[in-house]
């Protein structure tokens, strides 16, 4: 769905963010990009919906040249959910937020009308439906923002940090709902630097540093994996922490899950004294 | 927005980033008066001149050469419009007096373009306020002032943020007729100033947490001082200003024209 091949990209300033990035991303992945501030991981994303173009090498969605269609066209099919939700808000109330997209998209009234109403819906905003997005909190505004893209349901979504000001609550349903999407054979990005969220979500990890990936593969490898996460200056979620500092008692090392955790200390005490 | 590029201040040391700003504001006016009172080309391309130096010893020629690059468009433009105005004037007939005039009001915009370029290039925003400080300015205004500079570059970083964002949601910015375009400019602006009374709170709020404005009098490390560099842009300034002034009044200044047909018969005359 998404090919990347051998790119570059140099800012206008002369910072070389990407320094030669090839991957592929296919129908239904969930894919977590990260690594340490200024790794290119924004960068990188930024290529998928064409709002950045390569300097040098290419970049297919959907077998299509990004340098050869507009990102309007292409954002039909790949939603991108900024960080700073006050980056987009405009709209006196939600549901007009919501209905720019579809708008902008040429859907129809009375299709538009049901989309907000499924959107609000799916992220709890009904409530909200004639308040002003400048009223409400940081979570619901990001919420909003996440909501009036979801509205046109693109095929594949990029979350550039997802988790950023969202309590306990609201990333359990922000997990739920990326779960749920990708049964629905959705394509997801997401960049973060939330180690703990990553885990729980057990996605495709990407490691980036300094422009290159140095690490792509399922997250329990990964993020198990000390040597490439000191590389990329990551500390290990919580879990796996705790099997890397016991290594003499014979269990698995790729553990991220608290329950498997859970599963394997317990058997192992079970044993240790029956 | 490159023409802004060509005006932001990048740390750099040079004989001309150490002097004091008030003497290089000094020194801008004065190339601006002098810019103002001729029209003719030869004194304009003078003022050009003269400046050049300057560039090479701040080293910021790439930067000025961009801030230059930016307001190519604009120059464009005044010389075009000239051009068209004094082509119809002259019933319909381009002769190089026309074409010496016109380049002269594209050069004089050139020159204003080319010394506040090179002021803002190698003067820090807090130097500049530093400047106007001790000249006596209020300290909330000079404040204001440094702020809002500071600022410009961390605003158009925004914009071209939002901008990602909304083309993200599909708006298209390209295209359409005048209020179509005007109209597509809304999603941009209103996340842009809502943004920045925001941050404006926030700024407040950090400041008056840091006690902002608790002493009456205010002291600073720093205290500018004249040096023998500042003398020296002090009398240029002032041969500028007395050069310029004797010869707008007194001199019969030649268009570059007469000079080189004059030149051209004087040397077929020798021969």
């Amino acid at each position: 769905m998404i090919e990347v091949r051998d790119i570059h990209f140099t800012y206008p300033n002369g910072v070389e963010a990407l320094k030669g990035v090839s991957l592929k991303i296919g129908r239904g992945e969930f894919v977590a990009v990260m690594g340490q501030n200024g790794a290119g991981k924004t960068t990188l994303v930024k290529h998928f919906n064409g709002l950045l173009k390569p300097t040098s090498g290419q970049v297919l969605v959907e077998g299509a040249d990004t340098t050869k269609v507009s990102v309007a066209s292409l954002s039909r099919n790949v939603g991108f959910v900024f960080q700073n939700p006050d980056h987009q808000l405009f709209s006196e109330t939600v549901e007009e937020e919501i209905a720019f997209g579809l708008r902008n998209f040429g859907f129809k009234e009375e299709v538009i009308d049901k989309r907000i109403e499924w959107a609000l819906n799916l992220l709890a905003l009904t409530q909200y439906r004639k308040t002003s997005p400048f009223m409400l909190s940081g979570g619901e505004r990001k919420r909003v923002a996440l909501a009036s893209v979801l509205a046109w349901d693109p095929k594949m979504l990029i979350l550039d940090e997802p988790t950023i000001g969202q309590d306990y609550e609201q990333k359990e349903k922000l997990r739920q709902f990326i779960m749920q999407m990708k049964t629905q054979e959705k394509t997801i990005v997401m960049v973060t630097h939330d180690v703990e969220f990553v885990a729980e979500c057990d996605p495709r990890v990407l490691l980036m540093r300094e422009g290159r990936i140095i690490a792509d593969g399922a997250a329990t490898e990964i993020l198990t994996n000390q040597e490439i996460l000191t590389e990329a200056s990551i500390v290990p979620p919580q879990i796996a922490q705790i099997f890397l500092e016991l290594p003499n008692l014979g269990l698995p090392r790729n553990v991220i899950d608290v329950y498997e955790a859970q599963k394997i200390l317990l058997g192992y005490l079970e044993k240790r004294i029956g | 927005m490159s023409v802004f590029g060509g005006l932001k201040f990048r740390k750099v040391y040079s004989p001309i980033h150490s002097l004091d700003p008030r003497i290089k504001f000094v020194y801008v006016c004065a190339i601006f008066v002098a810019a103002i009172i001729f029209s003719e080309l030869i004194p304009l391309l003078l003022l050009f001149l003269i400046q050049i130096p300057f560039v090479f010893l701040a080293r910021v020629r790439r930067e000025w050469l961009n801030s230059m690059r930016g307001a190519a468009f604009l120059a464009a433009v005044i010389f075009l419009s000239n051009f068209v105005y004094k082509f119809i004037a002259a019933n319909y007939s381009v002769t190089a007096d026309i074409l010496e005039s016109c380049t002269a009001f594209t050069l004089r915009f050139i020159v204003l373009v080319e010394s506040f370029s090179v002021f803002f290039l190698t003067t820090s925003p807090d130097h500049l306020g530093l400047a106007l400080e001790q000249t006596h300015v209020p300290y909330e205004f000079v404040f204001a002032f440094t702020t809002a500079v500071r600022f410009v570059p961390v605003l158009a970083e925004e914009a071209q943020t939002i901008m990602d964002a909304q083309k993200a949601r599909g708006l298209e910015l390209e295209g359409g007729n005048f209020l179509r375009r005007i109209r597509n400019y809304i999603p941009i602006l209103i996340p842009l100033i809502v943004s920045a009374i925001r941050r404006s709170l926030e700024l407040a709020e950090a400041m008056e947490s840091r006690a902002w404005g608790a002493t009456k009098n205010r002291t600073n490390l720093y205290v500018l001082r004249m040096h023998k560099g500042d003398a020296v842009l002090m009398v240029i300034t002032l041969a500028v200003l007395v050069i310029a002034v004797y010869a707008r009044l007194y001199v019969d200044i030649p268009s570059l024209n007469n000079l080189l047909r004059n030149l051209f018969s004087t040397t077929r005359f020798l021969i």
